[in-house]
């Protein structure tokens, strides 16, 4: 009886490796958008693209209006006019370089990075150090890192910090040294409300991408019946809140749903949101989640668009969702890159320029600059910024007095 | 585009809904998805409830063996089945689907089972060796699991390119969930189908195992007396060894399961809420309890369902517990109470 048993699971086991053996052999091809034909396994595969990209498609204004970007002002080029002298100083870039979020400030740093040495090759004389600080996008460790920040005499300006929790941890600081800290990514609204003098913001805030998103999918895209989805973060929920609030009637109250950052079955919230069939879904959250609820919503027969915003707009989302991210409409305050910027980007960092890699790119110009006109002391370089006015490669800019944009425009992208 | 929580759980939207009429509007949906969850549930809970009931131990690292299983799952899928992952479904017909996912599973169970073996003898054998206390277990087992999600989140990616570190795989997704039929207007899509049938028949292999094979009646005999087991000739470490691999094979296979409803879950910290998920359904059910186990899976995934129907989905979590905490209020023990040893478990 034992015996038997035990000839079976060797009988079982060897056809089993003998399988895998064969089917190791042939490299499975990719599911393609190529009607299947010749090969008889391969039933007719979903309509896909295999090379989906983020792609931009229009800059708009709070109504939702297509604005058309500047055509012929040249932006600011951080090479100078290579004849600039200066002491050696040093600029500060901060954000999570490690961890889990360390995308973002990666594309930062290296936007940075990009206009400073592109600066220091054609200014022989007047050298600049990028000194970098990791804070892991986490406000507790932002907040012991600021004042070492500060206290080198050496370093002039930021760049940074990245994220609005830091950014908020570590403002007061940064004011109390008068060290100007220009951000490419915070976009919490309140941050400007601090009273602080040093605070640049490099794009749109939040309060600006809602309703800028939801005017455009109300008036633009004409979408009469729109489920709003949050991801229960500070991020999904206030955005979330600013979308509903202006599409009034148009966000269907039945299914307003708050799902879970971190959750990936979404069951519940597809079943809802096939109960009421709208025109689209708007998820605001991260790309984590809505990778794999659009995909979930597709699966079900959810025929609609997918609305999503800079949360979402990220390489991954489409790695992710594969063809379920084919259309999505995604928002977001950063600009695209365009221009030379994209090939001197790639060429030095092996990879094209990620989001917020732009703001960097402008921001760190805009310092390199202020340098180069003598002003090489942090008061010096703070007044320069504030009083800054110029195109820079992903949008004009000029500050108010609080340290916003004077002109703030969304930007929206597609998946194609 | 900023994280300010600190925890993914300190900023929950402050409003909890009361949405009966949503429930009973796809309340066989729910029925009917909340189940696939469970199942899964179920199989990983096994491995809590047989380390438990041999050892008294709670096995913290065992959602650290599930997350091994689906990375296992996608090596083989991806390196060995040469599927190149690219998010979309291959669809390659029914035949083939079920002969790869055969494999993928095997595979996953392989990998799953050596890493629960391994676990017990780099971790545990030695502590048993010195007779440490049980609370040094189970913070051997928390560290752990640390230690195996961290090793997926940086050191894997060293080893082997493109496997772990901080985003989750890109999905190999072999099988796009299509209705096949309908249950009181409910949909059963092919993947919901797969999942329950073959946890079915997982579940009922292992009962056979545990209560009609010699192997079986030895892990009861040590579950209910230790010393007596070992005075009879039963090799203890033997069944501690049969115990971590069952749990390891049952927890492999949840894997393969598990990725094919969530293609995106591969991730190094994609077993721990899932882990913790099926140790209260474990402790739901008796922990200790096979038959409990597997209930307490099946009420779990169900009860949430509907749970987040009534509440909202970002109550999944909550209502998984409060029912947790309000079962054992009633019955301390679980709801089938009994341990492994004792009576007909």
């Amino acid at each position: 009886m034992r015996a038997r048993a035990t000839r079976n699971a060797i009988a079982v086991s060897s056809a089993a490796l003998m399988m895998l053996g064969i089917a190791g052999c042939n490299k499975q091809p990719a599911p393609s958008s190529e009607p299947a034909s010749g090969s008889s396994s391969a039933q007719s595969a979903t309509p896909e693209q295999v090379d989906l990209k983020i792609v931009e498609q229009v800059q708009i204004d709070q109504d939702g209006k297509e604005v058309k970007p500047e055509v012929g002002v040249a932006a600011a080029d951080p090479a100078g006019d290579g004849k600039a002298t200066c002491e050696p100083v040093k600029i500060a870039m901060a954000g999570a370089l490690n961890g889990p979020d360390a995308a973002l400030g990666i594309n930062i740093k290296n936007g940075v990075q990009l206009a400073l040495d592109k600066h220091n090759a054609a200014n022989p004389g007047c050298q600049i150090e990028l000194r970098t600080f990791d804070t892991e996008g986490d406000p507790q460790k932002a907040t012991a890192i600021a004042p070492q920040i500060v206290d080198d005499a050496s370093i002039v300006g930021l760049v940074g910090p990245a994220f609005s929790g830091e950014t908020k941890a570590t403002g007061g600081v940064f004011d109390q040294a008068g060290l100007v800290s220009a951000t490419a990514s915070a976009t919490n609204v309140t941050l400007s409300e601090q009273g602080w003098k040093t605070f640049l913001r490099g794009l749109a805030n939040d309060g600006v991408q809602g309703p800028s998103v939801a005017n455009y999918m109300k008036n633009t895209l004409g979408d009469k019946k729109i489920c709003v989805v949050d991801d229960s973060t500070d991020y999904g929920t206030g955005l979330a809140k600013a979308v509903r609030d202006t599409l009034g009637p148009v966000a269907d109250a039945a299914c307003n749903i708050s799902v879970k950052k971190g959750d990936k079955d979404f069951s519940a919230a597809v079943t809802q949101v096939k109960g009421q069939s709208p025109d689209s879904v708007f998820y605001s959250g991260y790309y984590a989640e809505a990778a794999p609820f659009v995909q979930q919503l597709r699966d079900a027969g959810f025929t609609g668009k997918f609305a999503s915003a800079d949360g979402t707009k990220d390489p991954e989302f489409v790695k992710q969702a594969g063809s379920a991210s084919k259309d999505a409409v995604l928002s977001c305050p950063c600009g695209p890159a365009t221009g030379p910027f994209v090939d001197e980007y790639t060429k030095k960092f092996g990879q094209g320029p990620g989001t917020y890699s732009t703001e960097g790119y402008d921001l760190g110009t805009i310092l390199a600059k202020g340098i180069d006109s003598g002003a090489v002391t942090r008061e010096a370089l703070l007044d320069f910024a504030r009083k800054y006015e110029g195109q820079g490669v992903a949008r004009k800019y000029q500050w108010t007095d609080n340290g916003e944009l004077t002109t703030t425009l969304i930007w929206i992208y597609k998946v194609q | 585009m900023i994280h300010e929580c600190v925890g993914q759980y300190a900023c929950l939207a402050g409003d909890i809904g009361f949405n009966i009429a949503n429930l009973q509007r796809g309340f066989w949906q729910l029925t009917i998805d909340g189940l696939a969850w469970g199942a899964i549930y179920a199989l990983v809970a096994v491995g809590y409830t047989l380390v438990f009931g041999v050892l008294r131990l709670i096995n913290f690292a065992h959602s650290e063996i599930f997350m091994l299983g689906m990375f296992g799952a996608y090596f083989c899928l991806d390196l060995i089945l040469g599927f190149a992952p690219s998010g979309n479904a291959y669809n390659r017909g029914v035949g083939l689907t079920v002969l790869y996912l055969g494999i993928a599973m095997l595979f996953a169970m392989a990998v799953s089972g050596l890493a629960a073996i391994g676990l017990e003898a780099v971790a545990y054998r030695p502590l048993r060796r010195r007779n440490a206390r049980s609370l040094t277990f189970l913070i051997t087992a928390i560290g752990m699991s640390f230690v195996i999600q961290e090793f997926v989140h940086f050191v894997l990616p060293k080893i082997l390119k493109g496997f772990g570190g901080s985003n989750a795989q890109q999905p190999i997704i072999l099988v796009q969930p299509k209705t096949q039929f309908h249950v009181f207007g409910a949909s059963v899509s092919n993947v919901t189908l797969v999942i329950v049938v073959a946890a079915l028949v997982l579940a009922r292999l292992t009962y056979l195992f545990v209560h009609r094979t010699k192997f079986g009646r030895a892990i009861r005999a040590v579950a209910q007396d230790p010393t007596t087991a070992t005075l009879m000739g039963v090799s203890r470490e033997r069944v501690i060894m049969t115990t971590f691999l069952i749990g390891g094979l049952l927890a492999g296979a949840a894997a393969l399961l598990y990725t094919l409803r969530v293609p995106q879950g591969i991730i190094y910290s994609g077993g721990f809420l899932l882990g913790i998920k099926a140790f209260s359904a474990a402790v739901l059910g008796g922990i200790g309890n096979l038959r409990g186990a597997l209930l307490g899976g099946l009420i779990l995934g169900v009860m949430e369902n509907y749970g987040q129907a009534v509440f909202g989905t970002q109550w999944r979590d909550v209502v998984a517990f409060v029912l947790l905490v309000l079962v054992l209020l009633v019955r301390p023990t679980g709801i089938l109470g009994e341990s492994l040893g004792k009576g007909r478990a």
